[in-house]
């Protein structure tokens, strides 16, 4: 076993969630972001690793903003999942080591998450890998003609 | 290039992690230093200059517990935080060597990076007026290994309430003489992660920070790093609400309890205690203590041991405990019950002079 999730004990949830309501807060925070956004661009990236939550709080979080369109993995450093809530411009993305443990998790407002992107250090070795491919001898894996 | 020699951002490449995986290893760090998200390219821009430090551990009157914390840490794992962000050059419980080879390579690292290694230490040691055969490795005392090593660090973190502040070892009566790491070095920076044991990522953290922007966070008045000892278990407490609405807890198993209602009633420390157990959380990030439903017991606060009992609310003079009540009682039956009446007097008059705490008075304090 190289996690906790094998060991069948869970946290008890309160009887009364809507007493403590810690995730109500976030969506307001959300909304502000939204309305900056959409104002003037700003992105907000909110770590929700830093919020007091509960039990249930992140599943109450994550219920009110639903489900969007879009799903994305990207797989370095283990696996980051993205996806798009039922509100555009709201995503989640959730960071995992490869022994598949959180890292963080992130509400992003954007039109896009900054970590989707082609980043610009990776773009300015683009042309080299193509050219890396094009070349039989160097070792990269060959194109088909 | 030697590997001691290249950029975290060049030995990053190196291993084929592409700019988005160090994006990612950015962000987890971020959030490991409780930093904003908006904190990620400026820790980005230093983390790819970032040189890896040599780190010597030492560990003196401890139980390894705060070393377990450390390799339970998985943000990032503690593989990534030795092989590629530290140079731990001498730790007795991880390294691989052993006896006279292991004492090399700390007097070789202490030797090659002088003036600019990281010192760690866990564990309290016996004072300098102590007898120093309570605890010595490879027949050196604590006291001289420690003044040793400290002469050529950089700055020295005391990892633990043990090394912080003393802890279980210098607890009543203290039959070893202990002392903490800052009552004995004060011509070096002492960074305090205190805890028992610490937040695994508090550990990692405080290294991160160290690493990515070559200095020592911000400290409060007992030398640990605000960015985590900032705020009270009480205030991010996810309870928090209960205490605030009145509805406690006022045994382990009633329906207060059941319905995970504050626990101050049951003794919990957290409003006069510092950590970020409350948002940072144990064991992956699976629960705390006061989720799991147990009072805060404050052990990252000074002589948290001695404070009384750990089930005592913090408005109850911590001279009014059971043991005082049935020791007088023993004794008064014996004696012809002058001593319980006593006691009971002095229980009495603690009642009487018992202050609870109000909220308001609660957010003055805090």
């Amino acid at each position: 076993m190289t996690g906790l999730h094998g060991i069948p004990v869970r946290s008890e949830t309160p009887a009364d969630p809507a007493l403590r309501g810690n995730a109500i807060p976030i969506l307001h925070e959300v909304r502000h972001a939204l309305e900056r956004l959409i104002a003037t661009g700003e992105s907000t990236c909110i770590d929700l690793s830093s919020i007091p939550f509960g039990p249930g709080d992140e599943e109450r979080l994550t219920a009110g903003l639903g489900t969007g369109e879009v799903r994305a993995v990207i797989d370095a450093l283990g696996p980051t999942q993205v996806h798009e809530t039922a509100i555009p411009g709201v995503w989640l993305v959730d960071y995992h080591n490869a022994e598949g443990e959180r890292l963080a998790l992130h509400i992003e407002i954007a039109s896009i998450p900054e970590i989707l992107r082609t980043q610009p250090e990776d773009l300015a070795t683009a042309i080299a890998a193509l050219d890396a491919r094009l070349e039989p001898d160097q070792g990269a894996p060959r194109l088909q003609s | 290039m030697t590997k001691a020699n290249k950029t975290l951002g060049e030995s990053l490449r190196e291993h084929g992690v592409s700019r988005r995986g160090f994006l990612k290893f950015c962000a987890a760090t971020a959030s490991m230093m409780a930093l904003p998200p908006s904190m990620v390219p400026a820790i980005a821009a230093a983390l790819e200059k970032a040189r890896r430090p040599s780190v010597i551990w030492l560990s003196f009157q401890e139980c390894t517990g705060c070393t377990e914390s450390l390799t339970r840490s998985h943000s990032p794992t503690v593989e990534d935080l030795i092989l590629d962000v530290i140079s731990l050059d001498y730790h007795h419980t991880l390294q691989a060597a052993s006896g006279d080879a292991a004492e090399a390579a700390r007097e070789q690292a202490m030797k090659e990076n002088h003036g600019s290694y990281l010192l760690i230490v866990d564990g309290s040691l016996p004072g300098p007026d102590s007898n120093p055969g309570y605890s010595t490795i490879a027949g050196i005392s604590n006291y001289d290994l420690l003044m040793e090593a400290v002469e050529g660090a950089a700055a020295v973190v005391a990892v633990g309430t043990c090394a912080a502040f003393g802890g279980l070892p210098a607890a009543n009566p203290n039959p070893t003489g202990a002392v903490s790491v800052m009552d004995l070095v004060k011509d070096k920076p002492v960074i305090n992660v205190s805890g028992c044991p610490p937040v695994p990522m508090v550990i990692t953290g405080v290294l991160a920070h160290y690493l990515t922007f070559g200095k020592l966070p911000e400290l409060d008045q007992y030398h640990r790093p605000k960015a985590f000892f900032g705020q009270s278990i009480h205030d991010r407490c996810y309870r928090r609400p209960f205490y605030d609405k009145g509805l406690f807890a006022e045994s382990f198993d009633d329906e207060g309890a059941k319905a995970g209602w504050c626990l101050y009633r049951l003794g919990c420390k957290g409003p006069s205690t510092y950590n970020a157990c409350a948002t940072m959380r144990w064991n992956s990030g699976t629960s705390w203590p006061v989720e799991s439903g147990h009072p805060c017991l404050g052990c990252s606060e000074p002589r948290f041991w001695d404070a009384g009992s750990f089930y005592a609310p913090l408005s109850v003079p911590t001279g009014a405990n059971g043991g005082t009540i049935l020791a007088a009682g023993v004794t008064g039956a014996i004696v012809g019950g002058a001593v319980a009446a006593l006691a009971r007097k002095q229980v009495k008059a603690e009642r009487a002079d018992r202050q609870p705490v109000t909220v308001d008075e609660l957010e003055q304090k805090l």
